[in-house]
This record gives C-alpha cells, structure tokens and sequence, in this order.
C-alpha cells in the first residue's frame, strides 16, 4: 500500500504533519495515521488560544476501532481550529492533508523544525 | 507463542489488515468498518470465523453429557436443531457461551446422539479437556473431539444472504430455519450450513473442511468484513462478547447478571445449576447506554450515577455506524438498570452525560 506523503512538510514521528506560511503552523495528521486508524468518528481539539508545546499532546482522535493521542510538531498559540471536524470527523479520512486539517498555530519558532522528520525521513519511519 | 492461522490467511494477506484474536491471527478490516458494517444491515457480507472452536461429541451418552455441561435444555434437540447457550462452573459462573447443534442425521453414529458446539476463540483447548474431565469423572460412554483446525467457518450475514447461500450452497438451504443446520454441498464440498450468526442479520454460518476454505470462500462472493464491524454489528443488538462483556478471571458474571437468563433451564441437572437456582435476580444487570455528549464509551472506562459516583463499567462500546450515535454495554446495579435513568460515563477523566437505553439498540 503506498500513502501520500506530500515533500512540503514536515513529520512527527507520532504521524502528524506541520505546514509552514508566513510564521504560522497549519497542523494535521498524515494518509498513514488516518488509514492506521480507520474511519474516524470523534477530535477533541484544544481551544483558540492555547498554548502549546513542542511534542506534548493536544487533543484526541477516536477511530470506530481505538482512541490516539494528538502530538503537536511545533510549540505555538493556536491561532484557528478546524470546527468543521466535530461535525464531519469524516474529513481526516478523506483529505488528511486539505479539509481534515485540525489547527493552526501562530508564533511558533522555525528552529523547533530540525527536530522534525523530513518527508524522506518520514517515508523511511512508515515503509 | 506462535498465533494459530486460519485457513485463509495467506489469500488473505494482501486484503484485509490482521489481528490478534483469542490466540489467533484473523482479519480485522479490509476495506472499512463502516463499508462492511453497512454492506451487512443492508445486503450481505462474509466473515471468516474460522477462529472459533468446533467440538464434536457423539456416542450412547453425548446427550447426557452435552446437558449435564450446558445450561440450556439439550433433550429438546432434534437431529438439526441447534440452540444458544452458557458452559458455567459450580458456582454459576459462565465459563463461556456457545451454541450447540445436534447433528444432522447423516452425521449420527450408529448408537446414540452427535452433537457439535462451538465455543469461543481460544476456549477449545479448555472446553475438550472439560468435556473429557467430567465424561470419564461421570464413566459416560461417548467420544469428545476437538475439530476446531478441521473446521474453517463463514459467517454470511444479511438480508441478502439467504439468495447468496442458496446460490452456492443449494434451494435446500432456504428452508433451513433461524438455529437450525443442514447439511449441503459448495462445489462438490460437503459442509454444515446453519442460519446462526452474530450481527443480528438473517444469516448462516458455513462450517467446511479446512482444505476447502478457499474454494467455498470464493463461491460466497460478497464484502468481504473483518471482527471489527462484526463488533459494531454485535454491540448495536447488544450481543456479549466472551472475554470482554464477561470473564471467568477478569469479569466472573452469572447468565441471568449477563442478560442471557433465557439460556438456563433450571428444570434439568447441571454443572452450577444450584447455584443459579438462587441467582435468578442478580444485583447488577447487563444494560445498554447512549452517550448524550459528545464522546465515545469504551471498554473499562467508569460509569457513574447522575451525580458522578462510579457504579458499575462499560464493558464494550464504540460508536454506532448505523445511529451515528455512541453506544456502549455495561453492568450497572438494578436499580438503575430502567432505560432511561440518567447516568454517566467518564471518558478521559471527564463524566459525560448518558443514560441507560434498551437493548438491542436497533
């Protein structure tokens, strides 16, 4: 099975990606951790305004099957949440990396990427 | 240890994704939970269940033994019938539930009665060597022998089911009624077709010779479905599963606790029957319940009454494809055991609003 795996990201090993614009973090989980967990049907999202930290969990996302804790790749504040996710939890399992994104984070700091997985690395973590 | 295989493993292998299952290794999900769900409350899908154990017990006192082992009434069986029922110890603990069959006639040896039970994924092992124990502790003269890596087993569950197995298995089949089992041929391959199944669904389940897996699998042409929807199917009409819903060690719970009462017939002699003689209004009682927040209840997660004092535990839930509501089993005390009566379950160290609803959910 080969999962889409776009070269413009950055990866956690815990399967989530983070997309860079302009200082602000857009942050999702990746067609391997959505086909891994099957159909989704519950996130639990933080709040517009928290603060999070590099690596700690965020939230949850719940499958029919099993519950997975969200890490977040990058700290930050969050700046936006994906509200359509509580209605249409669906979205991760259809377009993980566009309409089933879950927050964005501002302020975050470029140097916290060299931890992160590069698509490479993170094609080699998943193979 | 080394996992057991079914039969169709290795077709398999490139389908569907695997777990561990009661020591075996068995299909989870091929395609979704929610297609193959969906494909069974609205037109067919075929499981592979060849997990589950096959027993056979035959001679001049099968009879006597199978009842003296089983809760429910075995005189009652005719060559072809089959029923539901529990295997308890002394003090009327279920040790597992299963169903018994009285085989066909072509199947009867020449003296006495032929009976094949199926336990649960992982229980053959014990429930032959019970079956032996107690043969030779009473001197029953019959034969006990576990089939259980002769037998692969499909489950052809719903409202199409009875058309596809026809077409495979012969008109013979669709007059074979809800529990019983015939006998029937699948290209050329004799096998054991009941109307039993675990989904709720009009359905059968195909027992046939391991080496004919393959051959019968693919005269069953459907969606394929894994033990995950077969899971969401079983909560949705509140079926037990063996392990989880109820355990010797970890959840020791009588029949009338875990709602399956029906299956004690208190009027014949058996392994915990006085015991369940005096059980038969139990302080805790196996319920349903929705989640009215937003939330999934999972197995061991707490339940609480209205105002967050834990009284009892969610023993399976998930989230119902068919409502789109969250739904889970549990044991609760009797006096909130009312559908209706409010009361909460705390997922991830929050209590969320639920209340007790009827069984099966749909």
């Amino acid at each position: 099975m080969s999962f889409e795996i776009p070269d413009d990201l950055y990866y956690l090993e815990t399967h989530e990606w983070a997309r860079i614009e302009d200082g602000t973090a857009r942050i999702g989980i990746t067609d391997f951790a959505q086909d891994e967990l099957g159909d989704v049907v519950f996130v639990e999202l933080p709040d517009e305004g928290d603060e999070l930290e590099q690596e700690a969990q965020f939230g949850v996302i719940e499958s029919i099957k099993a519950v997975s804790d969200l890490y977040a790749p990058l700290s930050g504040t969050v700046s936006a949440v994906n509200e359509d996710l509580f209605d249409a939890p669906e979205l991760v399992n259809e377009d993980p990396f566009g309409d089933g994104w879950m927050l964005e984070l501002e302020g975050v700091d470029e140097d916290e990427l060299d931890a992160l997985l590069t698509p490479e690395e993170y094609e080699e973590q998943i193979a | 240890m080394a996992l057991r295989k079914p039969p169709l493993r290795d077709l398999l292998a490139d389908r569907a994704k695997f777990t561990e299952f009661g020591g075996w290794e068995m299909p989870v999900e091929f395609d979704s939970i929610r297609t193959e769900h969906e494909a069974v409350r609205g037109s067919v899908g075929i499981f592979d269940v060849s997990h589950m154990g096959e027993i056979e017990v035959w001679g001049p006192d099968a009879a006597e033994l199978m009842q003296r082992l089983t809760t429910n009434d075995v005189s009652r069986l005719s060559p072809g019938d089959g029923q539901y029922s529990a295997v308890t110890d002394e003090s009327g603990v279920v040790l597992d539930d299963t169903v018994v069959y009285a085989l066909p006639e072509a199947h009867q040896p020449d003296a006495g009665d032929a009976y094949l039970f199926v336990p649960n994924a992982g229980h053959d092992e014990e429930m032959a060597a019970r079956w032996v124990d107690h043969r030779d502790r009473w001197d029953l003269d019959c034969t006990v022998e576990n089939r259980t890596e002769e037998y692969a087993m499909f489950a052809v569950q719903g409202p199409d089911s009875e058309d596809l197995v026809a077409n495979a298995a012969g008109e013979g089949v669709r007059d074979v009624s809800r529990f019983d089992v015939a006998e029937a041929t699948v290209e050329g391959i004799d096998v054991l077709a009941a109307r039993t199944g675990y989904t709720g669904e009009d359905g059968f389940e195909i027992l046939c010779p391991w080496d004919g897996a393959e051959t019968v699998w693919s005269a069953l042409p459907c969606q394929p479905c894994g033990l995950g929807a077969r899971d969401t199917l079983r909560i949705e009409k509140g079926f037990l599963l063996s392990g989880q819903d109820f355990d010797p060690e970890s959840n020791p719970r009588t029949p009338y606790e875990a709602g399956i009462g029906f299956v004690v017939a208190l009027d014949t002699d058996f392994v915990g029957r006085d015991a369940l003689a005096d059980a038969t209004d139990p302080d805790e009682r196996f319920v349903g319940l929705t989640l009215l927040d937003r939330g999934v209840p999972r197995s061991g997660y707490d339940i609480t009454d209205g105002e967050g004092t834990v009284i009892g535990t969610v023993t399976s839930g998930t989230m119902s494809p068919t409502l789109g509501e969250p739904i889970g089993l549990g044991y609760v005390p009797r006096e909130y055991a009312d559908p209706g009566t409010e009361i909460g379950v705390v997922v991830r160290e929050r209590k969320k609003d639920a209340r007790v609803t009827e069984t099966p959910f749909l």
